[in-house]
C-alpha cells in the first residue's frame, strides 16, 4: 500500500486540544473506519511483514529484526513505584492503518478529517493563521503532512519516518538509533523492532527553521500499541522548535504507547521540544487509559549546542518518561521543564537524565508535580557529570503540589558526580494548596474549581513561560480541565 | 432597612463558643469601629461575615440588605458587595496580582449578570485606582502578595478594595503591624472609599486607626458580646483606662 503523505495544507494555528475537551475527556470518540492492519501477535515475521508494508530496504528490515532479537533477551523492567499490571505482548496487533491509503488531503476519509476536526486541527482548512506545520500521525500512517513545501524552500526536511526511510535513506541510516541503540532498554528495543511511523526532522546548516513544527498523535485502533519513532536532526548552527501533541479515545482496556523520540544537535544548533500530552488518563475508578513508556534523548553532539525539553504531562494512566540530554559537546545546554500532573488512580514515574560528558556543560531542570485524587506522582532524575566535564554545572529544582489528602508525591534524585570542579544543586519543595488560600480566593468572589486552576496554573508559571503561546494557552486549559472535581 | 443587621449571634470554632449573642446594626455611609481585647471574638466576627469554613453559627441571624446572608458562599457573598480586608493577606505564588484582581472582578459581575471588562478596560481601571489609593504601578506586576512587606500586603487589600468597590467593607487589624506612614496610606485609602452608598466595620485593637478614620459609631466587644456602643469618644476612653472594668463580664 502506499503511505505516501505528500500534501501542503495551511493550519489554523495550533489551537487546541484542550479547548475542544469537553466537561469530561471529550476527546473520547471512536472514529468509525475500516481499519487494515496486522492481527495480534509478535515475532519475526511480524517484523518482517511491518516492515514490507512500509516498503522498506533490507538494511532497515535487518536493522528491526535485530532490535527485535535483542528485545527477546531482555528483561522487563520493574519499578518500584509503578503498579503495572503484566503487558501482553501477544495479544497486541502492531500494525493498523487506514484502509484507504491516502494520496493527498483531498482523498484523506472524510471521518478521518473529522477526528482532527474535534481535536481542534482542521487539517483542510486552509485560512492562514499559519505558522505551524502539522504532520499528523493517524494511528500507524502520516496522513497529512502540511507546509512541505516552505520548509523545502528553507531546505528543511518534514516528514513522516517511513518516507524519510525511503527518500532520505543515508541521513536516517546515519542518525536513527544514534541517540536511542536498539538495545538501549526494554521498550527502545521494542520501539526499534515494530515501529510503524514517526516524524523526521532534519534542519541543515545555519538555518533558522521558519515556523513552528508540529505533530499530533493520536491512537484509534483498539487494542493497537503505538510505536511512534521520531527523529531530529539539527545541523551546525540550525534552530527548530518542535511541538507535539496527543489525544487518544476512551478505551476500557489499558493500550500501549511506547514512542522512541531521538534529537541530534550539532555545533551551536538548538533543538527546542515541546510536548503537551493528555493520553487518556482512565476513569475516575482506574479503569482503562494509556500506559506511557517513552525514551525520548536529546544529544548535544556539537560544541555549544542546546536542547531543552518542556512537557506539560496530564493523561496517560501509568506514565514512564524521562527525556534526557546527553551533554557531550563542550559548552553544551540542557534543560529540562516539565509539568505533571496525576488525578484519580494515575501513576507518574517521569523526570529526566542530564549526562554531562563535556566541558563548562550547563543544565538546568524545573519540575512541577501535581497530583490530585488517588494519584502517585513521582519525580526520578539523574544527574551525572563524568570525569571530563570540568566546570559543568547542574541546577534541579523539583516542586510538587498536592490537592487532597490521599494522593501521593514523591522525589527521587540521584547524582553521580566524577569530577571535582563540577556543581550540582537540588531544591526541592512540597507544598499544598491551603484552606488560607482557598478562602482567600473565594472571599473575593473567585469559585473553587477557578482557585484551584488559578493557584496550580501560578505553580506552573515558571515552566509554561517556556512554552510557545499557543501551547501554554493549551496547556493551561488542560490542566483546568483534568483538575475538574478536584476539590470539594 | 439596615444594611446590615446582625441579631444575637452565636458561633463556635473547633466546638469552643466564641460570639455569644453579638448584635449590631449598620447602615450605608456609617463606619463602625469594633475595638476589644484579644480573645473577645473580634477575627471572628469578621470571618463569620465573609463565610470562612470552621466557624459554626450556632444561634442568632444575619440580615445583609434583607437577605440571609449566612446561607451564601463566600464568593456569592463577595458578588454581594461583602470585602473582608484580611489581618493575614494570604501569599498565592506566580499568580499576577492583576490576573488575580481581574478574575475576582469578573467573577463578580459575572455573578451579578453584569458585563465582565476585558484587559484593556480592566487596565485601564486599574490605572485609576492606582492613582486615587497612591500606590506604585509595580505592585501590578508581582505575584499576590508574595514576596510584600507587612505594609505592602495592607496597601493591597485597601486597594482590591477600591478596585472591587463593596458596599460592605470589614477591615481586619487592618492597622496592626503597620509603622505611622503605612498607617497614613492605609487610612487615607480607606477615607478615599469613605462613601453615602458604603459601610465600614472596621475591627481594631487600638485607637490610633481611629484618629486617621474617623468613625461614626465605636463598639466594644467583650467575651463575645458587644458590651457597650458610644461614639468617637469612647475609643479615646478606652485607650485612657484600657478594656478592663468596661462593660459587664470583660476580662481583665
Amino acid at each position: 500500500m502506499n503511505n505516501e503523505s505528500s500534501t501542503t495544507a495551511t493550519l489554523r494555528g495550533n489551537a487546541g486540544v484542550a479547548e475542544v475537551l469537553g466537561r469530561s475527556y471529550a476527546a473520547g470518540f471512536v472514529t468509525d473506519i475500516e481499519m487494515t492492519g496486522l492481527p495480534p501477535g509478535l515475532s519475526e515475521e511480524t517484523v518482517r511483514q511491518i516492515s514490507a508494508i512500509k516498503q522498506e530496504p533490507a538494511w532497515m528490515t535487518e536493522w528491526r529484526l535485530g532490535a527485535y532479537r535483542h528485545w527477546l533477551t531482555m528483561p522487563k523492567p520493574d519499578w518500584a513505584k509503578l503498579n503495572i499490571e503484566p503487558i501482553d505482548y501477544q495479544a497486541i496487533s502492531y500494525y493498523a492503518a487506514p484502509k484507504a491509503g491516502p494520496k493527498s488531503l483531498a482523498e484523506v476519509d472524510p471521518a478521518l478529517l473529522e477526528t482532527y476536526e474535534k481535536l481542534g486541527i482542521p487539517l483542510h482548512e486552509r485560512a492562514a493563521l499559519a505558522g505551524v506545520a502539522v504532520d499528523a500521525v493517524f494511528d500507524s500512517v502520516s496522513v497529512g503532512t502540511t507546509f512541505r513545501k516552505q520548509l523545502a524552500e528553507a531546505g528543511v526536511l518534514f516528514c513522516s519516518m517511513s518516507e524519510a526511510i525511503r527518500e532520505y535513506p543515508e541521513l536516517v541510516r546515519k542518525y536513527l538509533g544514534s541517540v536511542v541503540p536498539t538495545g538501549d532498554n526494554f521498550f527502545a528495543a521494542l520501539n526499534s523492532a515494530v515501529f510503524s511511523d514517526g516524524s523526521f526532522v532534519f534542519i541543515p546548516k545555519g538555518v533558522r527553521c521558519p515556523m513552528e513544527l508540529s505533530t499530533y498523535f493520536r491512537i484509534n485502533a483498539q487494542n493497537t500499541g503505538q510505536f511512534e519513532r521520531t527523529l531530529i536532526v539539527a545541523e551546525e548552527g540550525s534552530h527548530v522548535s518542535y511541538l507535539e501533541g496527543c489525544t487518544a479515545p476512551k478505551r476500557d482496556e489499558n493500550q500501549l504507547h511506547a514512542a522512541v523520540v531521538e534529537l541530534v544537535a550539532l555545533e551551536k544548533a538548538q533543538i527546542k521540544y515541546s510536548t503537551v500530552q493528555n493520553w487518556y488518563p482512565g476513569d475516575e475508578n482506574g479503569v482503562g487509559g494509556i500506559y506511557n513508556f517513552v525514551t525520548k534523548r536529546g544529544d548535544c553532539r556539537g560544541d555549544d549546542s542546546k536542547i531543552s525539553w518542556t512537557q506539560v504531562e496530564t493523561g496517560s494512566a501509568i506514565t514512564w518518561k524521562y527525556p534526557s540530554v546527553v551533554l557531550r559537546g563542550d559548552r553544551s545546554v540542557g534543560e529540562f521543564y516539565s509539568v505533571a500532573l496525576t488525578h484519580h488512580f494515575q501513576q507518574a514515574d517521569t523526570g529526566t537524565k542530564m549526562i554531562h560528558l563535556g566541558k563548562h556543560t550547563k543544565s538546568k531542570i524545573v519540575a512541577k508535580g501535581i497530583s490530585a485524587g488517588r494519584s502517585s506522582n513521582s519525580y526520578r532524575g539523574l544527574v551525572k557529570m563524568e570525569k571530563g566535564a570540568d566546570g559543568a554545572r547542574n541546577y534541579t529544582q523539583c516542586d510538587s503540589l498536592l490537592i487532597g489528602k490521599k494522593c501521593g508525591a514523591h522525589t527521587f534524585p540521584y547524582m553521580e558526580v566524577k569530577n571535582p570542579t563540577a556543581i550540582v544543586e537540588h531544591e526541592a519543595t512540597t507544598s499544598k494548596i491551603s484552606d488560607d488560600q482557598m478562602f482567600y480566593c473565594r472571599s473575593r468572589g473567585i469559585s473553587e474549581e477557578d482557585a484551584v486552576s488559578m493557584i496550580v496554573d501560578g505553580f506552573c508559571k515558571q515552566v509554561f513561560r517556556e512554552l510557545p503561546m499557543e501551547f501554554a494557552v493549551e496547556a493551561k486549559k488542560l490542566l483546568e480541565v483534568s483538575l475538574e472535581g478536584a476539590v470539594g | 432597612m439596615n444594611m446590615l443587621k446582625i441579631e444575637n449571634l452565636h458561633a463556635r470554632v473547633e466546638g469552643r463558643e466564641i460570639l455569644k449573642g453579638l448584635s449590631l446594626s449598620v447602615n450605608a455611609g456609617e463606619v463602625h469601629a469594633i475595638m476589644g481585647p484579644n480573645g473577645a471574638g473580634k477575627s471572628t466576627l469578621g470571618n463569620v461575615l465573609s463565610g470562612r469554613d470552621g466557624y459554626e453559627v450556632t444561634a442568632g441571624s444575619v440580615t445583609y440588605n434583607g437577605i440571609d446572608l449566612l446561607a451564601l458562599e463566600p464568593e456569592a457573598r463577595a458578588a454581594a458587595g461583602v470585602f473582608l480586608a484580611f489581618q493575614y493577606p494570604v501569599e498565592i505564588p506566580g499568580v499576577n496580582n492583576t490576573y488575580f484582581l481581574r478574575a475576582a472582578f469578573n467573577a463578580q459581575r459575572k455573578a451579578r449578570g453584569e458585563k465582565e471588562l476585558d484587559s484593556m478596560q480592566f487596565l485601564k481601571l486599574v490605572r485609576e485606582k492606582l492613582k486615587v489609593m497612591q500606590i506604585s504601578d509595580e505592585l501590578l506586576h508581582r505575584a499576590v502578595n508574595e514576596g510584600f512587606s507587612g505594609g505592602e500586603k495592607k496597601r493591597n487589600e485597601i486597594f482590591q478594595m477600591a478596585v472591587l468597590e463593596p458596599q460592605l467593607a470589614i477591615l481586619d487589624e487592618t492597622d496592626s503591624g503597620l509603622d505611622i506612614d503605612a498607617l497614613k496610606h492605609v487610612a487615607d485609602g480607606v477615607n478615599a472609599l469613605r462613601s453615602p452608598d458604603r459601610a465600614f466595620l472596621m475591627i481594631t485593637h487600638y485607637q490610633r486607626l481611629l484618629d486617621y478614620v474617623v468613625p461614626d459609631f465605636v463598639h466594644v466587644l467583650a467575651d463575645g458580646r458587644i458590651v457597650e456602643s458610644g461614639d468617637k469618644s469612647l475609643a479615646l476612653k478606652l485607650e485612657e483606662h484600657g478594656y478592663a472594668g468596661l462593660g459587664e463580664g470583660a476580662p481583665a
